[in-house]
């Protein structure tokens, strides 16, 4: 690995004891993973593929999350490919900040996802970068693959899915990883006008186009609206958080500030105007924890 | 059959969008409006995902126990509970509204 110059070094690294807490706490939850697939209908071995091939939570969640609700084979595949988008920008982050060769290059983008390019995007030395991606890539690799073959096997065993709350298992798990996203005005009133888009499309187009028809919205509302440009394309997860807190003189709540969000996201969906009044120009300038642009400086530098 | 065949070409075209994005120049990136638009779709398709999975049964919209899911994952999330909370938190107020009778 293009990180590991010293093996007695890997105990010192930040990135690496960060990248080795975070795939642990990630792989457990391939333990919800494989037990909605199965519920969803999914065989053991369709939902093994999904995490070993596919390899992608959003998208491996949003696959069954549509053929569960109903929706065909290609509605799934079109959800979960668009929701895969932003891996494709999280590879040209990585490629520029580790610029792997060979076949490395080949092995690095299968495990280019939210949390190894957020390990690696905290760093700034080149070295805890490339042991920050690799580590948390192979890590979350292996125990997401280990614990999605627990979950399907437990939940095969399980009978009535719905009984135990699955099908509400799965809402929480979209919302939670939709939430992290959902910094500042702009990004609440996004959501809010998907989700009318969505509830008002339901009744008159077959399952899973709903999901479809609100992508297209989300995508006209962003090319008519661009301010922030990485708006929404944080990795889901801040494994720096607890750090960026006890820099902060210990005081957990100043930094995140979660006053923003609350209100103005409902009333707008409450009545229904979120589209473009608030695309258009509600985007001053909602400041926000900076890791995100400062990887993109990153990128652009090199 | 046919779910598997959707299945692989989802896979496949996972790993060439996130291969591509290691071929492309990194000046894509300086294009502010592209970088937008992939951050707000995303914010779209999972908002949508988890109103479809909220209310949605078939082409149908319907208040069930799902709904309570939504409520107790919200106030999880707020209080920032861990992913695995939220989910088992989602999952326990499905399934204890339905032993309540409800949904």
């Amino acid at each position: 690995m293009s990180g590991g110059s010293a093996p007695a070094k890997l105990r010192e690294s930040p990135a690496f004891k960060v990248a080795l807490s975070l795939s642990i706490a990630t792989g457990l939850y391939g333990v919800s993973f494989g037990a909605l697939s199965v519920a969803s209908g999914f065989d053991f071995w369709q939902t093994m593929v999904l995490s070993l091939l596919l390899f992608s939570g959003g998208s491996q969640f949003a696959f069954i999350g549509v053929v569960a609700g109903g929706g065909s084979g290609v509605a799934a595949m079109t959800a979960s490919a668009l929701l895969g988008l932003r891996n494709g920008i999280y590879g040209m982050q990585i490629n520029a900040m580790l610029r792997p060769g060979g076949w490395k290059r080949y092995v690095s983008a299968h495990i280019t996802i939210d949390e190894s390019t957020a390990t690696a995007s905290g760093q700034s030395d080149p070295g805890e970068q490339a042991r920050g991606f690799w580590t948390a890539g192979i890590g979350i690799f292996v125990l997401w693959n280990i614990f999605t073959a627990v979950g399907a096997l437990a939940g095969d065993a399980m009978g009535d899915p719905k009984q135990w709350g699955l099908d509400g298992a799965a809402v929480a798990a979209f919302l939670a990883l939709l939430w992290p996203r959902l910094k500042g005005r702009q990004p609440w009133a996004i959501a809010a006008a998907c989700a009318l888009a969505t509830v008002l499309a339901v009744p008159f187009v077959p399952s899973g186009v709903p999901i479809l028809v609100a992508a297209v919205v989300a995508g006209v509302i962003g090319w008519f609206s661009h301010s922030r440009m990485d708006e929404g394309l944080e990795p889901d997860v801040d494994p720096y958080a607890e750090k960026r807190r006890h820099e902060k003189d210990g005081h957990g709540n100043g930094g995140h500030g979660n006053g923003g969000h609350g209100n103005g996201g409902h009333g707008n969906g409450g009545h229904g105007n979120g589209g473009h009044g608030n695309g258009g120009h509600g985007n001053g300038g909602h400041g926000n924890g900076g890791h995100g642009s400062e990887r993109h400086r990153e990128g652009g530098t090199r | 059959m046919n779910l598997w065949l959707w299945i692989l070409i989802a896979c496949a075209l996972a790993y060439l969008t996130k291969l591509v994005g290691y071929f492309v120049p990194a000046k894509l990136l300086d294009n502010p409006r592209i970088m937008h638009v992939a951050g707000t779709m995303t914010i779209g398709l999972l908002a949508s995902l988890t109103v479809v999975n909220a209310v949605a049964s078939g082409q149908g919209l319907v208040l069930d126990a799902r709904i309570g899911a939504l409520v107790a994952a919200a106030v999880a999330l707020l209080l920032r509970a861990p992913f695995l909370v939220v989910v088992i938190s989602g999952a326990a107020a499905a399934a204890l509204l339905r032993l309540l009778g409800w949904g």
